[in-house]
């Protein structure tokens, strides 16, 4: 129904809301009312954090100070924020398509998996050059999660399986298989974790460059931001400019319309899903690589997770995935800071509650209608 | 035009006042709208519409797709808010915030698609919604009062039958139990016989009438004229959100006074048709069966063949496979047997494997099939050609060429919308129509697959649809004509064929057409006649 009751005594006031349906939204709604919604979403968050005795003030002060505070703390928000891009491009990719991707934390296991694999087994010799390493851990990453995507695109594009209970089924397949590989056969002296890569296998940081440029000393952002800055690029021009973008769209809109349009759908679910698990692979690769430079148990906090929040506050758009994943990764620094876990994801729960119901005015518009001496109700009011 | 009589009758009106009883010659109309306006971004869908219903009178609001026939019944149903003007419900100054409001005064809605829960009983269909049994749900007790108010008004229906069992006209019977049930006195049908057979709209119409006895009133929404003549004793006609004729009674009343009310200019009923330079066979479809949704046989070996410059017609009762027949042409339903299109079998190949040679299809169902309802009129113009020059630049789809295609295809086919960056969902019918019918017929197709290209479309709309396949015709397209109206049928189609539960049952030429023998054939009556005629009448009539 298209009207609401406001609550309270009926007949006292002279005004009602009605919502009517929009049919046409200008350029500037739908960021304002994102920004709205953060607003809100903070706001509430405030009220509980008050309510259990904290000063919601200072808690944000204090997120802010130790995500973007200084130099040496936004370095750190990229760090956290590089797997958050590229999960985030993951999710928001397939979710053009209305493809329900939420594998994204096993497709970044995987990738992380394939990465580690390339040092570990080993598949390249001892002394081959870093450059070379790494781009054959970029591509191995890639494959990893691809393949890992690529099993629910199998089972949804041949035999018409739900994908969202596929790909969630199969985050905790990854997670257990990596528990096999760091208590088993990579893991060093018994311990959960594999030996540390040689450093060939480690992504250049900033605090690399600090003997040239002193300032850049301590910062921990690595090379894997700067590739998902360029994947964000090439998601972009997937999505907004090339024909298989166009077919995303056209399956997602309207999957009848694209097969009449003479569209492969399989072939593009098997694509998309295989391009999105990739990029959810090469998160891995790069916290494998630039971060912890070994692989082991739980070094993923749900990435794969936030990264749907992400996607969704991006709204689908692979460019505004990138500032998005900043503030989340802001959000996950700071939360450690505050509160191992608990404010941190609830920020993030409301946050993600207050958008999807944001939505509403995107869909429609508020009205303030002027209550006219009412016909005297026979049926309903008696 | 017409404008001269936009005032509505009753000039000093706006002085009477509802209980004034010595009003005595003229009490106040049911219901009254006056100088209703209502704006959507980029259109003005009501632009200061004055409507009086009498009580007791079936009044018809005649008028094309997007003239605001909707849209004003939805602000007095109170689905809208109007922007400005005001309702009168006998008199009385109303404000409607919801459907509820509207039919606590005595006003309900019969919507053209049905709101009921399919799983559940009439009886139960009936109550959703109300206060009335508050506790305790005495089934047996409002199983006879829905029971006794169907028999009232010859509304057929068994009140614990659960709603998928029920036919279409029996569902509709339903709706206006519904209304009926929670005591409106005024009916609002929006085009209520869209979607009935002819038995079944003579049924419909029988109920309005015993209604209207007992002092019920109601609109009745429409674009046929055939109708509107047959039930309605007055008429207001509307076009582009103007009223051009309020309030004529319909004894005097004829088609061709209402169709030029409604569309503004003379139709002419019939195409001028150069006889065709008939060439050689472009589509030959050779012993298809196939299936149906269900699994059960749809079509039982259908062999046809279709000229260049050729208009074959398909005729017949609607599900004895004509869906299927343009389903397996296209690529879309795998079948067995061959469909030829210039000689390579494009059945059970992809459906772009039948695009590339040549074989364009206007669907059926215009929002399910035929257009990306959330999608621009640009990226709906260019599905079936953003693979190709010069909209395809290698990899990427170049967005100006794109554009440029849709914004000379949108002007050339007449399509009004306010952009072409607009989404399909908001055109009304016809111009989505006349999106798909651009699409298609510029895709540089030899073979054409139309199925009921003009269901649900006004007067003006039908028109362009008939003049472009014509054209189509004359460029020497061969054309798949499915079509539930004889009519359109026999003023397009060289050869009609008529298919009759999954098999052609017999192929006549237009000219020696004689519209008995084919509803005979269409019925499967040309041997035996079978169940008591079912549809038949349907183009006859017309």
């Amino acid at each position: 129904m298209t009207s609401l009751t406001p609550g309270g005594p009926r007949l006292s006031s002279p005004w009602t809301i009605s919502l009517e349906p929009r049919l046409a939204t200008s350029r500037w709604l739908s960021p304002a009312l994102t920004a709205g919604a953060l607003v809100v979403a903070l706001v509430i968050s405030g009220v509980i954090l008050a309510l259990v005795g904290a000063d919601p003030i200072r808690v944000y002060i204090h997120i802010l100070g130790s995500s973007l505070g200084s130099v040496g703390v936004i370095s750190d928000t990229l760090v956290k924020s590089t797997p958050l891009i590229l999960t985030g491009l993951a999710c928001a990719l397939a979710f053009r398509m209305r493809l329900w991707n939420i594998g994204a934390e096993g497709q970044l296991l995987l990738g992380a998996w394939a990465a580690s694999a390339v040092v570990l087994v080993p598949l390249v010799p001892a002394g081959t050059p870093g450059v070379i390493v790494l781009s054959i851990m970029l591509v191995a990453g890639f494959l990893g999660g691809a393949a890992w995507g690529l099993i629910p695109g199998v089972l949804r594009a041949r035999f018409g399986v739900n994908e969202i209970i596929a790909t969630l089924m199969l985050n905790f397949i990854a997670f257990a298989w990596i528990q096999y590989w760091v208590f088993g056969p990579w893991s060093e002296g018994g311990f959960q974790l594999t030996p540390t890569f040689p450093v060939e296998a480690w992504l250049p940081r900033l605090s690399d460059l600090a003997a040239a440029v002193p300032a850049f000393r301590g910062l921990t952002v690595h090379a894997g931001f700067l590739v998902a800055l360029v994947a964000a690029g090439i998601v972009w021009w997937i999505v907004e400019r090339s024909a298989l973008g166009y077919e995303i769209r056209l399956i997602g809109d309207n999957p009848r319309a694209a097969r009449y349009a003479g569209i492969p759908i399989a072939r593009i679910i098997l694509l998309v899903f295989a391009v999105s698990g990739g990029l959810a692979g090469i998160a891995g690769m790069a916290e494998v690589s630039g971060v912890i430079h070994r692989l082991q148990d739980n070094f993923s906090p749900g990435y794969g997770y936030t990264a749907i929040i992400v996607a969704y506050l991006a709204k689908f758009h692979p460019l505004r995935v990138v500032p998005v994943a900043i503030l989340f990764g802001a959000l996950v620094l700071a939360g450690r800071e505050i509160q191992p876990s608990g404010v941190p994801a609830m920020i993030q729960g409301i946050i993600l509650f207050c958008l999807i119901s944001s939505e509403v005015f995107l869909r429609y518009r508020v009205r303030i209608v002027r209550r006219l001496p009412a016909h005297r109700a026979r049926g309903t009011e008696a | 035009m017409g404008s001269d009589r936009d005032p509505p009758p009753g000039p000093d009106r706006q002085t009477v006042t509802a209980q004034d009883p010595t009003a005595g010659i003229d009490p106040p109309p049911a219901v009254e709208l006056r100088g209703i306006v209502k704006r959507f971004p980029g259109v003005v869908a009501n632009d200061g519409v004055d409507f009086a219903l009498a009580t007791g009178e079936v009044h018809a609001l005649l008028g094309e797709n997007g003239a605001g026939k909707s849209t004003l019944m939805s602000i007095l149903d109170g689905l809208y808010q109007p922007d400005e003007g005001e309702i009168l419900v006998d008199g009385v100054r109303v404000a409607f915030r919801s459907p509820r409001d509207a039919i606590s005064a005595g006003l309900g809605m019969v919507h053209q698609h049905f709101t009921l829960v399919a799983s559940m009983t009439v009886t139960e269909n009936v109550l959703i919604g109300l206060d009335a049994p508050r506790f305790r749900l005495r089934l047996d007790r409002a199983h006879e009062e829905v029971a006794r108010l169907a028999e009232a008004h010859g509304l057929r229906v068994d009140p614990k039958a659960r709603i998928w069992q029920l036919s279409v006209g029996e569902r509709q019977r339903v709706e206006i139990l519904k209304v009926l049930y929670r005591g409106a006195r005024v009916l609002i049908m929006d085009e209520p016989t869209a979607v009935l057979a002819p038995q079944e709209v003579d049924e419909l119409f029988r109920t309005l009438r015993s209604m209207t006895a007992s002092g019920h009133s109601i609109v009745f929404i429409s674009h046929k004229l055939g109708e509107v003549l047959a039930i309605a004793d007055r008429i207001t006609v509307m076009r582009r959100g103007r009223v051009t004729a309020a309030a004529l009674p319909a004894a005097g009343a004829t088609r061709a006074q209402l169709a030029t009310l409604m569309v503004g200019r003379t139709i002419t009923e019939s195409h001028e048709r150069a006889p065709g330079a008939r060439g050689d066979v472009v589509l030959s479809i050779q012993d298809v069966e196939a299936q149906g949704d269900r699994g059960t046989p749809a079509l039982r070996g259908v062999s046809l063949d279709v000229h260049a410059g050729e208009i074959v017609g398909i005729a017949g009762v609607a599900g004895n496979g004509q869906s299927e027949l343009a389903e397996v042409v296209t690529g879309l339903r795998a079948c067995s047997g061959r469909v030829l299109v210039g000689g390579d079998d494009v059945a059970n190949r992809p459906v772009r494997s039948a695009i590339q040679r040549g074989v364009a299809h206007v669907p059926e169902d215009r929002h399910g099939v035929g257009s990306a309802p959330n999608l621009s009129l640009v990226d709906n113009l260019i599905m079936k050609r953003y693979r190709s020059e010069p909209i395809a630049s290698g990899w990427a789809i170049d967005e100006a060429a794109a554009r440029k295609v849709a914004t000379e295809l949108k002007d050339a086919y007449e399509v009004s919308a306010p952009s072409i960056d607009t989404q399909a969902r908001l055109l009304s019918g016809g111009n989505l129509q006349r999106i798909i019918l651009a699409r298609e017929i510029e895709s540089g197709s030899r073979v054409m697959i139309a199925v009921q290209p003009t269901r649900g479309l006004d007067v003006g709309a039908v028109e362009t649809v008939h003049r472009l396949l014509i054209q189509r015709r004359a460029a020497g397209a061969a054309i798949l004509l499915v079509s539930e109206e004889l009519d359109e049928l026999l003023a397009l189609a060289d050869r009609i064929a008529v298919i009759y539960e999954g098999r052609i049952v017999g192929v006549i030429d237009t000219a020696d057409a004689d519209v008995e023998h084919l509803g005979l054939l269409m019925t499967g009556g040309d041997k035996e006649p079978t169940e008591p005629a079912r549809h038949v009448a349907g183009g006859l009539a017309g």
